[in-house]
């Protein structure tokens, strides 16, 4: 209320407002007063080097929750959504998902974690048997390997495995066509660098069997110069470079590239390029890099996944992220669970997920679904394109084939011996 | 997995072109790199403590650059705000917190200098946001790189070249021979006597942190068109420039500039040789240094 005490309005008049908002509401006040509400706790990153993630995080939780609530809640409960930060530290991650659960009450988790504190995360949905949908996090192994299955768990996120397969076959593509043999790597030397970096070499080299790796460089995760990183390759000359640098490492690295024109020497093809925080980032952001799509608001070129993404933009005053997409999905799949349901009892709602598909923006049909049997999200929208300078980014986005992303998932599966 | 790969390493040695290129490559980490430890040693030589949050006053000076260039379009400016802005930062920062705990016990300067480093960080996140930023390239050096003997150099990487050799001159030289030199000089070996001839060493002090604070914000500056700018982007920058620091000597300028410059080259070349062991090779280096040398290259016997 404080704001309508602004000078110029009177105690008198104020009051008025106060009277007429109050006979307006009462009537919805009391019927909700008899329907308790749902709290649904969510450790996220909120503090630290990638907190504009986990902010992008909530931002789009809490997006989705008040549509939902504005049309009656879960079941006709209220969600109250109880986020905390767990600063990145998966101790912390296990630590804050436990006190959600057993000291706030907290009926549902929705787990904002990056890869390492996901599996914390995971283990404490485990023990206590509490519905979690992870929202955040890639790592192909929190849903393929079936030591990890709980009936409780679900992800709702793209998959590094999924970003392996659409990213090498788009490449291999390019390099048949151009003639691109000669390959280097530059990405982080770190768990997520070397799995993501490994994968798409396997599948690039599946598909186009002639391409050669002449180079690979590992910069530290969150080094601040690349420029010997930038020299060697230019020694090597390949003709074309893959790496799955991210975030601000991978503005400093096109930054620095750039001004040895690296871009006009070879094809690069960045995975994480096309991502709002990067692409607005960049100030002279070299046309024709082909990335995947992280999160764009014209891809899929739908008027719904635009008009989400113009909603978050006018909502939060910047655009949404590739996390942002994955928890609003996440909240939508809940919706229509307890929809089904006609319950918020957890295990009700996981039986009803499994195998549950949604209508969503961000679907490569207009549909995602949540796969019965391990508890993964697919049908998203996944493709590379390349980039310009400007709006809309990534103009011209080459949707992956799902049906060739199942068939060599199924047989990744079973040389990882998940199946 | 490419462990050692001398080979690499022969063939650039023996190319004029690879030569080149790695050698600028090296240089430019270097000199960036010599102007933050300039600043700590020089701060160090002549009041004796050590500036753990010095990598915040290279942070500031690429944030004061990145908002003077947003703010007026010139890349003169910028660089002239990012050094004049942390000057004046680290004078206050001198005068009202560390002029408190001069002589004190180290850990007393260490818990001050390491709170500063965690309220720097957050004050630029109030201030500029926690997101990573980029300043971007100025115009004038969007253009092709140079090619010298078939190595790619870039313009902008020469003008920063040069910034940091004429900072480097201008110190040893304003020290060796200015009487504002003679007196700093004279204050870092005996300041009680310096005080007692009727000179202000309180201003002496102040101007030193101030000057290191500068060199710090003007090595920020120069990165910043190149470097994402992040909260707590002077903590890596700060690890590096105490190598540079111990290996050339603490308290000698001309130390740091070889301490660094060889950093810089170990750098770059050792990314061809040893792909996976470039950062370990630093600090082989450092412990090779510290055995053979405990004070440092041109560290003298008693700092």
């Amino acid at each position: 209320m404080k704001r309508t005490r602004k000078p110029g309005i009177s105690r008198r008049s104020t009051l008025a407002l106060m009277g007429a908002g109050a006979v307006t509401f009462a009537a919805p006040w009391v019927a909700r007063a008899q329907a308790k509400t749902i709290k649904i706790g969510m450790p996220t990153i909120l503090s630290g080097r990638v907190a504009q993630l986990g902010t992008s995080s909530r931002n789009a939780v809490m997006l989705e929750v008040e549509k939902v609530n504005a049309a009656g809640g879960l079941a006709g409960r209220q969600i109250e959504m109880v986020i905390r930060d767990s600063k990145g530290q998966p101790q912390e991650a296990a630590r804050i998902a436990r006190e959600l659960v057993n000291t706030d009450g907290c009926e549902m988790l929705l787990d904002g974690e990056a890869s390492s504190g996901s599996f914390a995360v995971h283990e404490v949905a485990r023990d206590l048997g509490v519905l979690c949908i992870h929202t955040c996090s890639e790592a192909s192994s929190l849903t393929a390997d079936p030591k990890q299955h709980i009936p409780n768990a679900f992800r709702c996120v793209r998959q590094g495995i999924h970003d392996s397969i659409v990213g090498a076959g788009y490449a291999a593509g390019i390099a048949k066509a151009k003639g691109l043999k000669k390959w280097a790597t530059c990405s982080p030397d770190y768990a997520y660098g070397r799995d993501t970096t490994g994968e798409f070499v396997l599948y690039l080299k599946k598909f186009a069997p002639d391409v050669e790796i002449i180079s690979e460089s590992w910069p530290k995760l969150f080094q601040p110069d690349y420029t010997e990183v930038v020299t060697k390759i230019l020694q090597a000359k390949p003709q074309a470079l893959y790496s799955c640098l991210w975030g601000g490492d991978l503005t400093s690295y096109i930054d620095q590239a750039n001004i040895y024109a690296m871009f006009t020497q070879m094809e690069v093809f960045a995975v994480n390029m096309a991502d709002y925080t990067a692409l607005t980032v960049v100030k002279n952001l070299p046309k024709g890099i082909h990335s995947g799509d992280r999160y764009i608001k014209t891809f899929p070129p739908t008027p719904e996944n635009a008009a989400w993404g113009d909603a978050y933009k006018a909502k939060y005053n910047e655009y949404p992220t590739n996390w942002s997409w994955q928890n609003a999905t996440a909240v939508m799949f809940l919706n229509e669970a307890v929809k089904k349901a006609n319950s918020t009892d957890g295990k009700k709602v996981a039986e009803v997920l499994a195998g549950l598909t949604i209508k969503c923006p961000f679907g490569a049909d207009g549909t995602v679904t949540m796969r019965a049997d391990d508890h993964t999200l697919v049908g998203y929208a996944i493709g590379w394109g390349t980039t310009i300078p400007q709006e809309p980014y990534v103009p011209d986005v080459k949707a992956g084939d799902w049906k060739a992303i199942f068939e060599l998932e199924a047989d990744w599966k079973k040389s990882k011996g998940y199946t | 997995m490419i462990l050692v790969d001398l080979d690499a390493l022969a063939s650039c040695l023996t190319s004029p072109s690879c030569l080149v290129t790695q050698t600028t490559s090296g240089l430019i980490i270097g000199m960036l790199l010599f102007l933050v430890a300039v600043g700590l040693t020089l701060i160090f030589g002549v009041l004796k403590v050590v500036n753990f949050s010095h990598g915040a006053f290279y942070m500031f000076g690429a944030y004061f650059a990145m908002t003077a260039y947003q703010l007026t379009g010139s890349f003169a400016l910028a660089i002239l705000s990012g050094a004049a802005g942390t000057a004046i930062l680290g004078l206050i920062f001198e005068r009202v917190f560390m002029s408190r705990v001069y002589g004190r016990d180290v850990l007393m300067q260490l818990l001050v200098c390491y709170a500063f480093v965690l309220i720097f960080d957050d004050v630029v996140r109030m201030i500029w946001g926690p997101e990573f930023k980029s300043m971007g390239m100025p115009a004038a050096f969007q253009v092709p790189p140079l090619f010298i003997a078939g190595g790619v150099v870039p313009p902008y990487y020469l003008l920063l070249i040069g910034v940091a050799l004429a900072a480097a001159a201008v110190l040893g030289l304003g020290l060796a021979r200015s009487r504002i030199g003679k007196v700093i000089r004279a204050a870092a070996h005996n300041p009680g006597m310096v005080s007692a001839l009727g000179i202000n060493t309180g201003l002496i002090y102040g101007g030193v942190f101030a000057l290191g604070g500068m060199l710090a914000g003007l090595a920020g500056a120069l990165a910043a068109p190149v470097r994402s700018l992040t909260p707590g982007m002077g903590f890596s920058v700060l690890i590096e420039s105490f190598i540079v620091t111990v290996i050339g000597g603490m308290g000698s300028i001309l130390g740091a500039l070889i301490g660094a410059l060889l950093i810089g080259l170990i750098r770059s070349f050792g990314s061809l040789g040893f792909p996976l062991f470039t950062e370990g090779l630093m600090y082989l280096f450092m412990v090779i240094v510290l055995v053979s040398r405990p004070t440092g290259l041109f560290g003298k016997e008693v700092a």
